[in-house]
């Protein structure tokens, strides 16, 4: 497995802005890799970096082991699927696909040959006539994505290219994106800033934020191991609580926070522990690690509570906190709680077991939560909701 | 019983906005229709009344003209030599402008643009003496490219023409999308290929604008093309040139051809709109799934609006040639052999009047008589009295030669114009201008008004 493409040392600036600060990135042959970020974290920017729109002010670009200082998009063994498609309104489909070989000197019937095995590919055989207006939104992507896969490129490089359809056909195209991928074996580099579509189709993810790569690694580790704040909190949902650290060891850390003393996982970063006793933390507990600690009703819950805390295990922590609206989304419901000194309601995901839930808005309950669960972070930047 | 029509104020105003609009479309398309008419009419000076005979000689005078056309072919190769030059100017200026620095761009703009707002005067002199210096420079001779009129002319129109050219450029480019020119790029394209795939198709709309714009602009184009043309002659400077020595309706025939080309190019461009517009309409319910398939826009020889046109303009050319060539000359002739008997009329009411005054013994009453008489005369006929005007009279001798040419000098020499301010008028008359003082006394008041204001 060779590194197909490398960026070393990357910075990109425009005057005084910088858009992309000392990027490393190593992407293997044949990966599907998507930069994940808001917008304006310099993602699209790397793009244009490696398909050769514009040049880095410091650092290497090299695809296929070769420096592609100097060398033009043109020269490049790379394919850019753009936001907004850019397809040539005044060509049909067929001459849109297959505009790479044309400019290539390909004569016409190698071309139609070509874009009739294309159009087999994007399951739109027969369509070649028509003009790209008569096509719809996920036609034209797959016709975008065609277009593309005929210049042969080492590297398919997508710009958000899912955005600007709607729901049912973005979850749609993300699985036919993963199929043509897995077909034709060559590395895409995708961008995106719906996590949803970095985490099903990637096999690494990079979280950027602010020209800066926060973390690199495949969704299971981006997800449950986040390695700074940015990342905890821009990758799905969590709940935070902040507070000073108190004790640390390799594994957990102690924090105490308005919400009680908490333990959590003490997340490393390139192997080396982030926190030290004194330090400001965050303390992130994603929703479906949250526990009701006490029993269904908070009178029982007193009278009992040796039993109920050894009937829901060794929980580490316990929160006390109140419940102030509940939704019910079938497979979940969703929990909304005010604890004391936490500004941000606190939320609980409980997967629908069949049972009511048989508690009720104002109830005073306990949450619970174990250490490996949730995890300990040094206070930082937070994602925009 | 309520009355039919009732005032009220919004009739008012609807009323006075069809008389604006009526009054508005007559000023603009009045003195084309003028012109129209003038074209068909026989009668040697471009006019509409009196309508003599329909005839369509003045568009045989018109071919056979040779100065004139001439000058209709430098014009059209001026024209085509202007189109050559200044739509790539203006392409690649339009297109400079996209890849200056946004800072400079106002300033760029502002010194692009700039011969649109110099004079076409001045950009004409200042060609002619640029050219001379370069031409002296380099020694070359007289008759050298530098001094030649085509060169020349088409320099000097390119100079602001390339800017309206520009401008057309620019607001198409405007709709362009550079995403596009990257895809190209992209796709291993170089950037002549994508020049040429690209943008180029994207802007061939404004190509075709940009040539008829310059085109016209320089077909129609005076004030540089005076200067430029040096020993050559353009249709507008060789029209010029006509105007101050007289013209005929043949230029009413040329500009009834240019309408009728304008008009019919007009309304072609009109069908192929709309056959596009409904195409793209289908396009887009194709699109939309409303349609099955997509149906062929069918050739363009089969639209039968544009068929209409082509019998319309076939026939009324037609009719028009019958018409125009069937009777003209009984017509004429008719015309002619009216305006003679007049002429024999008025000559022998002349003699008349001239025995009387000879005569003094002539009574007064008889002598207001005949003034009288004269005076009806000159109502029904007043066509034909530039015949009897002093400026006629002074320096067309042979007046008998028939009433085109006199008619061609009555607007010149008007009733009420010559006889004041001729210098005949205010000395005394004598006998050999005989004619001269009926015709004065015939409008004694004014004179005697003159001469009371003088003394």
């Amino acid at each position: 497995m060779s590194a197909d493409v490398q960026l070393d040392e990357v910075w990109i600036r425009f005057g005084d802005f910088v858009a992309a600060r000392d990027i490393n990135i190593s992407i293997r042959q044949g990966e599907f890799f998507s930069f994940l970020g808001p917008s304006g974290c310099g993602k699209t920017t790397l793009l244009r970096a490696v398909s050769g729109f514009l040049q880095p002010s410091q650092g290497r670009v090299s695809i296929g082991g070769r420096d592609m200082a100097g060398i033009g998009p043109n020269k490049r063994p790379t394919a850019l699927i753009f936001q907004n498609l850019a397809l040539f309104p005044l060509m049909t489909v067929w001459e849109n696909i297959t505009f790479a070989l044309e400019v290539r000197g390909a004569g016409r019937a190698a071309r139609r040959k070509k874009a009739e095995e294309l159009l087999e590919l994007i399951a739109l055989p027969g369509q070649g006539e028509k003009m790209v207006s008569e096509l719809s939104g996920g036609q034209r992507q797959r016709v975008a994505i065609a277009r593309a896969l005929a210049a042969e490129p080492s590297v398919l490089l997508l710009d958000e290219p899912l955005s600007a359809l709607d729901l049912k056909l973005r979850q749609h195209m993300r699985t036919e994106l993963r199929a043509i991928q897995r077909r034709v074996g060559i590395t895409f580099i995708y961008i995106t800033h719906d996590q949803g579509e970095a985490l099903t189709m990637s096999d690494h993810v990079a979280v950027m934020s602010h020209g800066v790569i926060e973390q690199v690694g495949d969704g299971n580790s981006i997800y449950n191991r986040p390695e700074s704040a940015f990342v905890a909190s821009f990758v799905g949902e969590n709940n935070l609580f902040s507070g000073t650290v108190a004790a640390t060891d390799d594994a957990y850390v102690t924090v105490d926070s308005p919400a009680g003393r908490l333990r959590a996982r003490h997340a490393m970063r390139g192997g080396k522990a982030q926190l030290a006793a004194g330090d400001s933390a965050f303390v992130f507990v994603r929703p479906e690690s949250l526990k009701f600690a006490a029993g269904a009703s908070s009178a029982s819950a007193e009278a009992s509570s040796t039993e109920a805390s050894s009937s829901t295990g060794a929980l580490d922590n316990r929160i006390g906190a109140r419940i102030h609206q509940q939704e019910f989304e079938g497979n979940f419901w969703q929990v909304f709680c005010d604890v004391d000194g936490v500004d941000k309601r606190v939320k609980l995901s409980m997967v629908n077991d069949g049972a009511s839930m048989g508690r009720g808005p104002g109830e005073e309950v306990t949450l619970g939560f174990n250490a490996d669960l949730a995890v300990a972070l040094p206070q930082g930047e937070l994602a925009a909701e | 019983m309520t009355p039919r029509f009732i005032l009220t104020a919004e009739r008012v105003r609807n009323g006075f906005a069809a008389l604006f609009v009526l009054g508005f479309f007559a000023y603009l398309f009045g003195p084309l229709i003028i012109m129209g008419v003038t074209a068909f009419n026989s009668s040697a000076f471009p006019r509409m009344s009196p309508f003599e005979c329909f005839t369509v000689e003045w568009f045989d005078v018109l071919a056979n003209d040779a100065k004139l056309v001439e000058g209709l072919r430098n014009s059209l190769f001026i024209g085509v030599g202007v189109v050559l030059l200044a739509v790539p100017l203006g392409l690649s200026g339009a297109l400079m402008l996209t890849q200056v620095k946004e800072r400079v761009r106002p300033w760029y703009y502002t010194i692009v643009i700039s011969p649109i707002l110099v004079p076409g005067v001045v950009l004409g002199i200042s060609t002619l003496l640029f050219w001379d210096r370069i031409g002296t420079m380099f020694g070359a001779s007289r008759d050298s490219i530098f001094y030649d009129g085509f060169f020349l002319t088409i320099i000097g129109q390119a100079t602001f023409i390339s800017a309206y050219t520009m401008l057309v450029f620019i607001s198409r480019l405007q709709r362009f999308d550079v995403s596009q020119e990257e895809a190209a790029l992209d796709l291993g394209a170089t950037h002549v290929q994508t020049f040429r795939k690209i943008l180029l198709p994207f802007l061939k709309p404004a190509i075709l604008s940009a040539a008829v714009l310059a085109f016209l602009a320089s077909f129609e184009n005076y004030n540089t093309t005076v200067f430029t043309i040096v020993s050559e002659s353009t249709l507008t400077t060789f029209l010029a040139g006509k105007v101050r020595h007289g013209i005929n309706p043949s230029i009413s025939a040329l500009a009834v051809i240019i309408v009728v080309i304008t008009l019919l190019g007009a309304a072609l461009h009109e069908v192929l709109k709309r056959r596009e517009a409904a195409a793209e309409k289908e396009t887009a319910r194709i699109a939309a799934g409303e349609l099955a398939r997509r149906r062929r826009v069918k050739p363009f020889a089969l639209e039968p609006a544009v068929l209409l046109i082509a019998l319309v303009f076939v026939a009324g050319l037609g009719s028009a040639y019958f018409a125009g060539t069937i009777g003209v000359e009984e017509c004429k002739a008719q015309v002619k052999a009216e305006k003679i008997r007049q002429a024999q009329e008025r000559t022998r009411q002349r003699e008349a009047k001239a025995m009387f005054q000879n005569a003094p013994a002539a009574s007064e009453a008889a002598g207001q008589q005949i003034q009288s008489t004269d005076k009806s005369e000159r109502a029904g006929v007043s066509q034909f009295q530039g015949i009897f005007d002093v400026g006629n009279l002074k320096d067309q001798a042979g007046a008998d030669d028939g009433g085109d040419g006199a008619a061609q000098q009555s607007p010149l020499g008007t009733e009420n114009f010559n006889p004041i301010f001729a210098p005949q008028n205010l000395s005394p008359p004598i006998d050999s201008s005989g004619d001269n003082r009926n015709d004065n006394r015939s409008d004694g008041d004014n004179r005697n008004d003159n001469r009371g204001g003088d003394q």
